[in-house]
């Protein structure tokens, strides 16, 4: 498409069942009852004038511009602020109006600086259209009384810039912080004409104050006042297409607003389903690493990790990693072969990945990221539900009353959805969120958590038992529902099982750590407060009990009745952009895609005839367990696509030692990650901009990614994949993932009704789509569960056995933070790192003080798996004993800390508790010494010896 | 054969089996999990390696598995009717 501003009908959509007529300028329009004049009016190709008025905000009626005649009333009433009755009769453009208008426009211009040929929003100002559209042709009034044309910008924000002297006060940015993101970092300060628009103090600056940077406020703007610096540098867009953002699993959709080849700007765009038109401070600004100058253009290849990288031609690079690939399947056997898909690069991408593991190398050893993150949510609802994926849409949460977060940080690890959860919460829906930390969503503005739980790290699984004891003793389970969709004999298994006294709060209190009151009462606001729903995140599944907790969890929703309508359900929040998909896609090595187990003769047969090889029916080999294999000298080399395992996963020491007891690891990234560190054969990647495919969201939404720009590398990332398996001699002649994605639905049931022609139409599809259900399915379970009856499990309380004790006695957990992506390998090159350059320890009070600690100080993190150093940061937001940190920066290394202890169905790493100590220190551990001195040493290349080495 | 493999490969087995043990049959819903979800080469290096470190559940479960005795399908993580379910 070319560039033009989106359509804006000036008000929300109204919903109703009911439906009135009205006429604008005489031409007749049936809308839903409550929608105003003003969407009336642009619905039927109408456009009055407005600045104050924005179709994602709430009317507000301060402008005066958008003033109509209606036959009947009197006056000239806003048309923002009137909703159309039953026959009225609208007048829109009159000789009185245009004469009222004009007066308007002309009081704004006369406070206005006319430099519009020179405005960086030149030709793209809603007030330089509405001012052509009001026929504003002088303005009496002079400039030489008092104004505001001197004030002076703000330019503190990274991404965009405040310039007072163009504001017009019409609050867009203000209504768009508070009702939009939530955040209310914005205000008008002052009164009449020294109103002036204010982030958080008089003395605060936007980049000091508690402005998120999402970007909501420069979209909301209808000047110059708020606009990206990007557009200031570059210019106007020129073409814009349309995609889905590549960080996080809410999966925004996006307009990318091109100038040639140069991104100029991401805006949200508002037909995205996920995003309804927001977005946060990584999918809006943080896109430069795309174009960063350490991303690597040229395959590369040495024969030992202690060897200097070597630039080749792509021929070079794919002939020698396929000879390399022979070669080990020839001397060990195709079972020393693996490969990791990832959880960032397409639905097709990580297709031909799998596809090139289990039908070119011969093996089932392909696993994914999802390992280390959500492969309990796929084990548990399996389980329990039948399925394995959330139940709901993100619309869900407009109907929710009870919200139950836990292990999930929504505002930092999915802003976008958090701001749409925190709007339901402004209207009255109550919160529980079950976290060790206080997160921000605990206490927000007009947000307060009905009850946060602050539980010991590990204790999942005993808290939600105690919920589920509370419920059934005080009788507060839904019968009615059970025995309808559940199988009763297993729910009085589980019901006599959780009432019994070891699994009450107050029994259960001393291990957990929190008020059994408080669990009780969580208990009965969940059962009793109305629709109930759950989101959960990592801090569910990276447990021993990972799998276990999600079990407990789709416990709690089915003894509530709380499945299969709007506003309920049980919502894992995945973590990467298409963690989902990599895992519908057949990404785990026991499983073909759709979760069909590769024992299934009958989906092998499927695959067989369609690939025209055999496919293995055993499963293949897990990270970790393909790790082990590697060090014991039974698995010889790796394909790993858009994944940086060494720093990423668990017990860095383990993952570096089986890394190089590898003789070919093949790592196909943007950059020289910190696997690359232990690679022989390096392929360049494409983004998220330079490719076509598709994304799935965490509520099972697969949207379109689209090409914005050609690969700098050369190749699409699905084009590379195709080229190895060329090389190592498979017949592969894929022309556009479309037809990848036509082969995915051939052989996955629950894709049948998927493919590129019917995404362009409708934007977006929700699997499964298929006979079933031909236009997807938004809510899961609604007539009952998918795969006869729900089952409740039992799940019974196992500690860890990763234990504190006086050697190691704080308990250390970790997450992430808004403005960090996971390994920070895009986000950290960005001028995200002003808000987070570098990883800080979080510990009570209580706990520095015992260690004569003070914020900022240099700290020694040790557990039993190893040690680093960082900063300490002293907050009550974490309990006493416990210790929290981000792991987003490779000089930090927390995962050289955890341990090796894992969910026990899935291997889901448990990164959420290990023991540890913290005491002063002055300087990097051995062991980052010894790893930088690796690190740069292995980042090396021929010909670049006299140049900054790129480094991760 | 890596002794730290081995002793890894147990310490799973039995945290299988502590955390089915409330299943209706856990000796069958712990052979299942580990023929479910274990390559060939993993549990035929746990049975080389005898009872040794193994909880009295991984034990007989091991036991069953290398006999052949593969029980069906447990829960529906692992039952095949379920696989090519309309909902995954």
């Amino acid at each position: 498409m070319g560039y033009e501003r989106q359509a804006d009908f000036g008000t929300p959509e109204v919903r109703s069942d009911t439906q009135v007529t009205c006429s604008i300028d005489g031409r007749e329009v049936i809308v839903p009852v409550g929608t105003t004049v003003m969407r009336a009016a642009a619905l039927t190709g109408g456009s009055i004038p407005k600045l104050c008025a924005t179709d994602n905000l709430k009317q507000f009626g301060s402008c005066r511009l958008c003033l109509v005649e209606i036959d009947g009333m009197r006056g000239t009433p806003a048309s923002c602020t009137t909703p159309v009755a039953e026959g009225m009769k609208v007048h829109t453009q009159t000789p009185h109006l245009q004469k009222l208008r004009k007066g308007v426009m002309e009081l704004y211009i006369s406070d206005h600086p006319l430099d519009c040929l020179t405005c960086s929003a030149n030709n793209d100002c809603e007030l330089q259209d509405q001012a052509a559209a009001v026929g504003l042709r002088d303005v009496r009034y002079g400039y030489e009384g008092e104004n505001h044309l001197g004030a002076m910008p703000d330019i503190s924000n990274p991404y965009f810039d405040f310039d007072p002297s163009k504001c017009i006060v019409c609050s867009r940015c203000v209504r768009a912080c508070d009702e939009v993101q939530g955040t209310l970092a914005l205000t008008i300060d002052g009164r009449g004409f020294g109103s002036k628009v204010s982030a958080g103090l008089a003395s605060d600056s936007f980049l000091s104050s508690e402005c998120v940077s999402c970007g909501a406020c420069v979209q909301a703007c209808p000047t110059a006042t708020l606009q990206e610096k990007a557009v200031k540098e570059i210019g106007k867009p020129e073409r814009a297409v349309v995609t889905t953002c590549a960080y996080c699993g809410v999966g925004c959709t996006f307009r990318a607003e091109m100038r040639g080849e140069q991104l100029v700007r991401m805006v949200p765009w508002k037909d995205g389903k996920a995003n309804r038109g927001h977005s946060c401070v990584k999918g809006r600004f943080a896109w430069g690493y795309a174009q960063h100058q350490e991303r690597i253009l040229s395959p590369m290849i040495r024969e030992s990790i202690d060897q200097p990288w070597r630039e080749v031609s792509w021929e070079e690079a794919l002939t020698y990693a396929a000879g390399q690939i022979n070669r080990i399947r020839e001397t060990y056997g195709r079972n020393a072969l693996g490969g990791i898909t990832s959880s960032r690069c397409t639905n097709e991408e990580t297709f031909l990945v799998q596809k090139l593991i289990r039908a070119g190398f011969g093996t089932n050893n392909v696993d994914t990221c999802a390992r280390v993150c959500h492969s309990p949510t796929g084990y548990g609802l399996k389980t329990t539900f039948g399925t394995s994926a959330g139940t709901q849409d993100f619309d869900s949460v407009e109907d929710s009353d009870v919200i139950l977060v836990i292990g999930a940080n929504p505002t930092d690890g999915h802003p976008v959805f958090a701001s749409r959860m925190k709007r339901r919460l402004r209207q009255g829906a109550r919160l529980i969120v079950i976290d060790p930390r206080r997160t921000d969503l605990v206490r927000s503005p007009h947000i307060a958590a009905d009850y946060h739980l602050p539980l010991r790290p590990g204790t999942n699984v005993a808290i939600l038992t105690a919920i589920a004891h509370v419920i059934v003793t005080e009788s507060l389970a839904n019968e009615a529902f059970i025995r309808e969709r559940c199988d009763w004999d297993e729910y009085q298994h589980w019901a006599e099982f959780v009432s019994a006294e070891r699994n009450s709060p107050e029994f259960l209190a001393p291990v957990i750590g929190v008020d059994p009151e408080a669990i009780r009462g969580a208990a009965r606001l969940y059962a009793t407060g109305g629709n109930g729903a759950i989101y959960y995140g990592l801090g569910v599944t990276e447990h021993s009990q990972g799998s276990s907790t999600v079990m407990a969890i789709a416990n709690l929703a089915m003894a509530t009745g709380n499945i299969g309508r709007r506003g309920v359900g049980v919502n894992p929040l995945r973590g990467q952009n298409n963690v989902q998909g990599a895992c519908d896609m057949g990404s785990f090595p026991h499983e073909l895609s759709g979760y069909r187990h590769v024992s299934d003769k009958a989906t092998r047969d499927l695959f067989e005839a369609e690939w025209g090889v055999k496919i293995d029916p055993e499963p293949g080999l897990r990270i970790p367990n393909m790790l082990d294999a590697a060090t014991d000298g039974q698995f010889k080399a790796i394909y790993i696509q858009g994944e940086d395992i060494l720093q990423s996963d668990p017990d860095t020491k383990h993952v570096a030692a089986g890394l190089a007891a590898m003789e070919c690891v093949i790592v196909h990234d943007l950059f020289l990650n910190e696997t690359a560190n232990y690679a022989h054969v390096f392929l360049p990647g494409s983004t998220f901009l330079e490719k076509n495919g598709t994304f799935t969201n965490a509520e099972r939404r697969i949207q379109p990614v689209r090409k914005v720009m050609e690969p700098l590398n050369g190749y699409e990332d699905w084009q590379v994949t195709q080229e190895l398996a060329r090389a190592i001699g498979l017949d592969w002649n894929y022309t556009h993932p479309s037809e990848i994605m036509d082969e995915i639905a051939r052989l996955t049931p629950t894709f049948t009704g998927v493919n590129y022609k019917r995404l362009d139409a409708e934007g977006s599809l929700q699997w499964p789509v298929n006979d079933k259900a031909p236009d997807g399915s938004p809510i899961m379970h609604i007539e009952g569960f998918v795969r006869g009856k729900g089952k409740f499990v039992v799940t019974d309380y196992v500690p860890t056995d990763e234990r504190t004790g006086p050697r190691f006695p704080l308990l250390l957990t970790t997450g992430r933070i808004l403005s960090q992506y996971n390994v920070g390998a895009q986000t950290r090159r960005t001028a995200n790192v002003v808000w987070h350059e570098e990883d800080l320890l979080e510990i009570h009070p209580t706990d520095a003080e015992n260690r004569g600690l003070k914020s900022g100080d240099w700290v020694k993190l040790a557990s039993r798996s190893g040690e680093t150093t960082l900063r300490a940061l002293v907050t009550d937001r974490v309990a006493p004993g416990v210790v929290y940190t981000t792991f987003h920066h490779p000089a930090t290394q927390a995962n050289v800390v955890t341990t090796d202890y894992s969910d026990w169905a899935t291997n889901c790493p448990e990164y959420k508790v290990t023991a540890v100590q913290i005491t002063p220190s002055n300087g990097p551990t051995d062991w980052q010494e010894d790893y930088e001195a690796q690190a740069t040493l292995s980042r090396r290349i021929v010909g670049h010896e006299g140049a900054m080495e790129p480094a991760e | 054969m890596s002794g730290h493999t081995v002793e890894k490969l147990a310490y799973m087995a039995n945290q299988i089996a502590r955390n089915l043990v409330h299943d209706d049959k856990p000796v069958m819903a712990v052979a299942d999990h580990i023929v479910s979800f274990w390559t060939p080469r993993m549990i035929d290096m746990l049975i080389a390696q005898g009872s040794a470190g193994l909880d009295p559940v991984a034990v007989e479960a091991m036991a069953r598995v290398a006999d052949g005795r593969i029980p069906p399908p447990q829960t529906r993580a692992t039952d095949p009717a379920v696989h090519g379910s309309d909902a995954g």
